[in-house]
């Protein structure tokens, strides 16, 4: 690999002699030393929030390895799926069954972290590697509504698999989180700071976040990843091409209910409790709202729409106490209360997103980039 | 017989209430090729309205159910008008996620406005029965078939002789032809919109009546006019009657039969009847019994 002179590359960043550094994930030293700075910031984090906000940080994060899953079969691969939820489903109670405590009402095998996360993938992913060749005989919006009729079926199996899940409005605690005799969720004293039990638990998924979404980058780089796109854009023109519709919609949805499931595990333990009817079609619109208010076909959107998406409610909550026409408890006597000025907003966020700016939040900060890019010429 | 009668009409009163639903659907679709998933928004909406002008304004009950159509049909347009318009020549894919966006705004306004409480329609049938050769039917569901197939009939009636039917019906083949003829494009998707959300408010009261009552979940009733339309033909009103009625009476026959014969499938598993009957007709049949096959060109 020849590589261009220092001399000659100081000042111009983008001055690519050879392909690979052109297509490097990171080929700008901005966004080298951007990521390097998030990533501090990201880890520094539970030395500076209290209990509550990493509650919350770590939801972000967890709500970003599923909405990754989803960006790469909705936004790189073009297929809309409403079912989502229901991979995450089948990874929660995979990992709940593998890692959990047996009690009289549902099985568990209190196996280690490292068992059943794993597992926590694969086996949503085995689902999705089966269900691909029904989905992949329908296109466009009969996906969306093939995928919304096995939610509700998949529900209504979860609701009735008792041993497993423990039934509508019972429920059951999820996995353990024991790894290799570490117990994961612990309060403990670091750089002599006690930190809350969750923020180890957010620094372990923050981990498998930058490992899942590094890969699904590299995935989004490959030949794979550009057939996707290709699939996405005009499926009969790829398929002339020569990209193979059926292996490519499955590779897809493999590895999106692959993040699902990862995902979904995680979720559980966040929750610190699960019931089947928590995997509805509110969840799965959840994390279409996540791809697409934080940019659809990109690694750094969902992760933006994740903390959008979890952190706009808590930040209307408390903001809203300041208007006149709110109230703060259910059945208070404003216009609204804050319950349902969030999801009015949520929703009118989906429909403004999509009306002003189809590339979402990442779009928003392309053309920011660009405007600094170019300055001071507009273009 | 005992049973199986009173559930077949039981299943084709529920049944046409679907097959409306669907219409309301297929309107929509054939106009601007979007499905609209705030279709359950508006059906509840209009349930609410209803039971509004019937309560509240004191209005007779025909007359409470034509004016909350058209404060539907009025709703309908203006989200059109707002949300939809702008995505026009967008990916079909944006135009359904803005359904979904308007549906959850749409949902919390219905929620806001019905709170927990169980609204009744005021509707005059309520849980009489009426008896024809020696079996006591419910009234209610006799009303629904008629009221729901008798406003199919007339829209489709209307798309198929009306002057404006005709625009509609151009418009949904090519807008820029329709356009080229002559045809104002923008005011065929705000009146498919309106005729769309008058028939889902009718659909949404006929849901509201018997011993039921409508609450602000029973908005997800809606969804099950998708399997109708994939059965049918996401395009055909004809399907979406006949396969309204057919999933209508196969959920019935399921709720009266299921929990005796095959206990095994679990509770409430009528509910998810029409869902597999839509994936087995995805997986057999793609476009329907009616339906157009979608013909592609690279």
């Amino acid at each position: 690999m020849s590589r261009t002179p220092r001399s000659l590359r100081r000042g111009r960043p983008e001055l690519y002699s050879d392909y690979a550094s052109d297509q490097a994930i990171w080929n700008t030293p901005a966004k080298r030393i951007s990521t390097l700075l998030i990533l501090i910031a990201a880890t520094s984090l539970p030395w500076f929030l209290n209990r509550d906000l990493m509650g919350l940080a770590t939801l972000v994060v967890v709500y970003a390895i599923s909405g990754i899953g989803l960006n790469l079969i909705s936004g790189y691969a073009g297929q809309i799926s409403l079912g989502h939820a229901l991979f995450m489903g089948i990874g929660a109670y995979t990992a709940a069954l593998l890692g959990g405590t047996e009690t009289n009402l549902v099985r568990g095998h209190e196996l280690d972290v490292l068992i059943w996360l794993p597992m926590a993938g694969l086996v949503p992913a085995l689902f999705g590697w089966l269900v691909a060749p029904i989905a992949a005989r329908v296109r466009g919006l009969y996906l969306a509504i093939l995928t919304l009729g096995l939610l509700f079926v998949g529900e209504h199996i979860l609701k009735e698999m008792k041993w497993l899940t423990g039934g509508t409005g019972v429920g059951r605690r999820p996995a353990g989180t024991d790894l290799l005799g570490f117990e994961i969720y612990a309060r403990r004293t670091v750089l002599g700071t006690e930190l809350p039990s969750i923020a180890s638990f957010y620094l372990f998924s923050l981990l498998i976040l930058v490992v899942l979404a590094v890969l699904a980058r590299n995935v989004a780089r490959t030949r794979q990843g550009r057939a996707f796109s290709a699939v996405r854009d005009r499926d009969i023109a790829a398929e002339v091409m020569g990209v193979p519709l059926l292996r490519t919609k499955r590779l897809a949805f493999t590895l999106s209910s692959f993040y699902a499931g990862v995902g979904g595990a995680l979720l559980t333990i966040v929750f610190g409790f699960t019931t089947p009817e928590r995997w509805n079609l509110l969840l799965s619109i959840d994390f279409l709202a996540v791809v697409l208010i934080g940019g659809a076909a990109t690694i750094t959107g969902p992760i933006i729409g994740a903390a959008f998406v979890v952190l706009m409610p808590r930040f209307i909550e408390t903001f809203a106490g300041s208007l006149p026409f709110i109230s703060s408890t259910v059945g208070g006597s404003g216009i609204l209360n804050v319950f349902q000025l969030q999801r009015l907003l949520f929703g009118a966020m989906i429909v403004l997103f999509l009306v002003l700016e189809p590339r979402g939040l990442f779009g928003v900060w392309i053309r920011v980039r660009n405007y600094f890019k170019a300055w001071p010429f507009s273009y | 017989m005992e049973i199986l009668l009173p559930a077949i009409v039981r299943g084709i009163g529920t049944g046409s209430t679907y097959a409306l639903l669907a219409v309301s659907f297929v309107v929509i679709y054939r106009a601007t090729e979007v499905v609209n998933f705030a279709q359950p928004a508006l059906m509840i909406l209009g349930a609410y309205f209803t039971s509004f002008f019937v309560f509240s304004v004191g209005l007779p009950f025909p007359v409470a159910v034509v004016a909350a159509m058209i404060a539907m049909a009025a709703l309908g347009a203006l989200t059109e008008r707002i949300a939809m318009r702008p995505l026009v020549g967008q990916p079909v894919f944006s135009a359904a996620m803005v359904t979904v966006g308007v549906f959850i705004v749409l949902t919390m306004v219905a929620n806001r406005l019905i709170g927990p409480d169980i609204l009744t329609v005021g509707d005059p049938w309520g849980l009489e029965r009426v008896e024809i050769g020696g079996f006591r039917f419910f009234q209610v569901d006799l009303a629904r078939t008629v009221l729901a197939l008798g406003a199919i009939g007339i829209v489709g009636f209307v798309l198929k002789q009306s002057r404006v039917g005709l625009a509609m019906r151009a418009t949904s083949l090519d807008q820029e032809t329709a356009l080229a003829q002559g045809v104002n494009v923008g005011r065929m998707f705000s009146l498919a919109w309106a005729l769309s959300a008058a028939l889902a408010a009718l659909a949404g009261m006929l849901i509201g009546t018997g011993a039921g009552g409508v609450e602000a979940t029973t908005a997800l009733v809606a969804l099950k006019a998708l399997p109708v339309i994939i059965l049918g033909g996401i395009d055909s009103i004809q399907g979406s009657v006949i396969a309204g009625l057919f999933i209508g009476v196969v959920e019935s026959l399921a709720r009266a039969y299921q929990p005796e014969y095959a206990p095994w499938l679990g509770a409430n598993f009528d509910i998810i009847v029409p869902y597999l009957i839509l994936i087995v007709s995805l997986m057999v049949r793609p476009y329907g019994l009616f339906g157009t096959p979608e013909v592609q060109r690279v």
